[in-house]
């Protein structure tokens, strides 16, 4: 993989901003940002379609 | 007696699940009790311990199966009971937190367009679609999420490399963004050393060495563990150190991976090169580096965990570093050996590693094959050497609890020490072991109480030793700052009064190990 002209600019700005948070799944994880003041929005996320393996994989060929 | 019983639409995250699963097997009575979602891998393993019914056979990873067994209907009732309770004090807490929970990542980026990055650590199978949607959001990732292919990572890295995003993962369980300790992590004081590591607990064990020596971490970023391998060239910790070099907080830079292939470690070392800042490299187990570690212009080769940490405290003191194995004089460790050796049998002349930590367990087995050989693991390289039953320990084993051989449908033995307490009570059986080698991991995500978790069982596995007419040593070492959840000196003390010796770092606790085997009663 080329990482030749890397473009890291958008990582340094990252790190001189406040971190801000969307936590998806286990929700300990959105539990030790908010204990360290950190923003954090936690998801309900579910498996996608209900867990319905054949509808889960229709709705990715339909690229949603 | 068996009671099965799913509950439609009714999702719950696996460690939450395990912890409701680990209480109601504390019901007195209650022989087993499996708490999952309805995924194929949790139904299979349902069935083969005796739970199948039509029930789970239509269940959906959507689904909640809580299935108990007990010695009779009144103690399922009491089970059944629990597991209601603690679910609905979860429902209450929920409704009482946050007023709502967006379901889909849109949603989430609706409800917050200044959000900057995304933790992902659902199921593998759904980890690499997520984790895609959240680059193409503009959101910089840390994927929890294990079970990714290879070359699900390679697109994820790719796409992260044209966007300028991080894509920290997939298995990346450490990592400190601005100061905030993000999945398992510890709480690090802030400072001038910034961090790229393609190893968790390799990662906790430097920034916490790093912060007891009183400095602090500008950022610790994570790669996951294949992030070096020929296939994904290494794009993450490439990506990383250039981020660094312009991260003016950032005045050292430290690089942590198992060793990478050779162009892989040349482009690293090069990028180092041109970053300007001093910098230590530590390729765990790579021939050449140890003590007499050699310089390359800007970059410093480490030979240990400990000793990168050590390294980078001194480069950025503007000081050299003086290279030692032992904080204690060698005559405090001489005497150490001779104590501890004093009341072995002859019988003991092995030594069981047991970790939590992957990278911990990584480091002594490679210290221990360097000094003496002979060494079986279930994360050994070479094959002749493979444990043959991962459960038994064979001669001088060394085992990583937290390999998927033993985490199956249980929760990592960083979290819930269980494992590693069925596993010293195999031990203790063993009149042949000499010495005990164990990690104790503190921060985030960790047991609230590891070193009580496995107190008592050092105690009576000294015990059952000394009843032998022999004596049994146990090196430990605490991986953790005094800022962290746990409280680091009690834990320390917590293990010494069971008769360990608690040495400073993973590295110091290895060594007095190898000593104690060197010299010991079997020897």
């Amino acid at each position: 993989m080329s990482t030749k002209n890397m473009n890291v600019e958008k990582i340094t700005e990252l790190f001189s901003r406040d971190l801000i948070v969307i936590n998806m799944g286990l929700e300990v994880f959105a539990d030790t940002l908010k204990k360290e003041g950190g923003r954090v929005l936690p998801m309900d996320w579910r498996p996608p379609a209900g867990g319905n393996e054949k509808l889960s994989s229709l709705l990715k060929r339909l690229g949603r | 007696m068996i009671k099965v019983l799913v509950e439609k639409d009714s999702y719950y995250d696996s460690v939450f699940l395990m912890l409701i699963a680990s209480e109601v097997k504390k019901v007195p009575g209650v022989e087993e009790a499996v708490v999952s979602m309805g995924t194929e891998i949790n139904t299979e393993l349902l069935r083969e311990i005796g739970f199948g019914c039509p029930e789970i056979e239509e269940a959906t990873p959507n689904d909640l199966i809580i299935a108990v067994e007990a010695e009779d209907d009144q103690t399922l009732e009491q089970a059944f009971e629990k597991a209601r309770e603690l679910f609905s004090r979860k429902k209450i807490q929920r409704e009482s937190a946050e007023a709502y929970r967006p379901v889909s990542l849109d949603t989430a980026l609706k409800m917050m367009p200044e959000a900057n990055l995304i933790i992902v650590s659902v199921p593998g199978r759904y980890a690499f679609r997520e984790a895609r949607r959240a680059l193409e959001g503009g959101l910089h990732v840390m994927l929890f999420s294990d079970n990714v292919s290879l070359k699900e990572e390679i697109e994820l890295k790719r796409l992260a490399a044209e966007k300028g995003l991080l894509m920290m993962g997939p298995d990346c369980g450490t990592a400190v963004i601005n100061g905030k300790p993000l999945c398992f992590a510890n709480t690090v004081r802030r400072g001038g050393i910034g961090l790229v590591a393609a190893s968790g607990t390799g990662l906790q064990e430097v920034t916490c060495c790093i912060d007891e020596l009183g400095q602090g971490i500008s950022q610790a970023i994570g790669t996951g563990g294949r992030d070096l391998r020929p296939e994904v060239g290494g794009t993450m910790m490439l990506m990383g150190i250039e981020a660094l070099k312009g991260d003016p907080q950032t005045e050292v830079i430290v690089v942590i991976s198992k060793p990478p292939a050779e162009a892989v470690a040349r482009n690293v070392i090069n990028r180092l090169e041109e970053t300007g800042k001093p910098c230590v490299v530590h390729f765990i187990g790579l021939a050449g580096a140890g003590s007499s570690s050699q310089s390359t212009g800007r970059v410093l080769y480490a030979g240990n965990l400990e000793e990168a940490a050590g390294m980078a405290v001194a480069l950025l003191q503007g000081r050299s570093y003086r290279p030692r194995t032992f904080t204690l004089a060698e005559a405090e460790v001489k005497r150490l050996v001779e104590q501890e050796v004093a009341g072995m049998s002859g019988r003991q002349k092995y030594l069981r590693g047991l970790f939590t930590g992957g990278t911990l367990a990584d480091e002594a087995l490679i210290l221990f094959e360097r000094e003496i050989g002979g060494v079986y693991s279930n994360i050994q390289t070479k094959p002749e050497l493979l444990l043959p039953d991962p459960q038994r320990s064979k001669e001088h084993t060394i085992v990583d609890l937290g390999d998927d051989l033993f985490t199956q449908g249980r929760p990592h033995p960083m979290i819930d020490p269980t494992i590693r307490v069925d596993r010293l009570r195999k031990e203790m059986e063993d009149s042949e072991v000499a010495v005990l080698l164990l990690d104790c991991v503190l921060g985030y995500g960790s047991h609230p109480d590891p070193a009580g978790a496995m107190r008592d069982s050092i105690v009576r596995a000294k015990e059952k030793a000394k009843q032998r007419g022999g004596y049994l040593a146990v090196a430990a070492s605490v991986t953790g700052t005094e800022a962290d959840l746990q409280d680091l000196q009690e834990q320390r003390e917590k293990l010494e009064s069971a008769g360990c010796i608690v040495m400073p770092s993973n590295y110091q606790a290895a060594m007095l190990a190898l000593r104690i085997i060197q010299k010991g009663g079997g020897s």
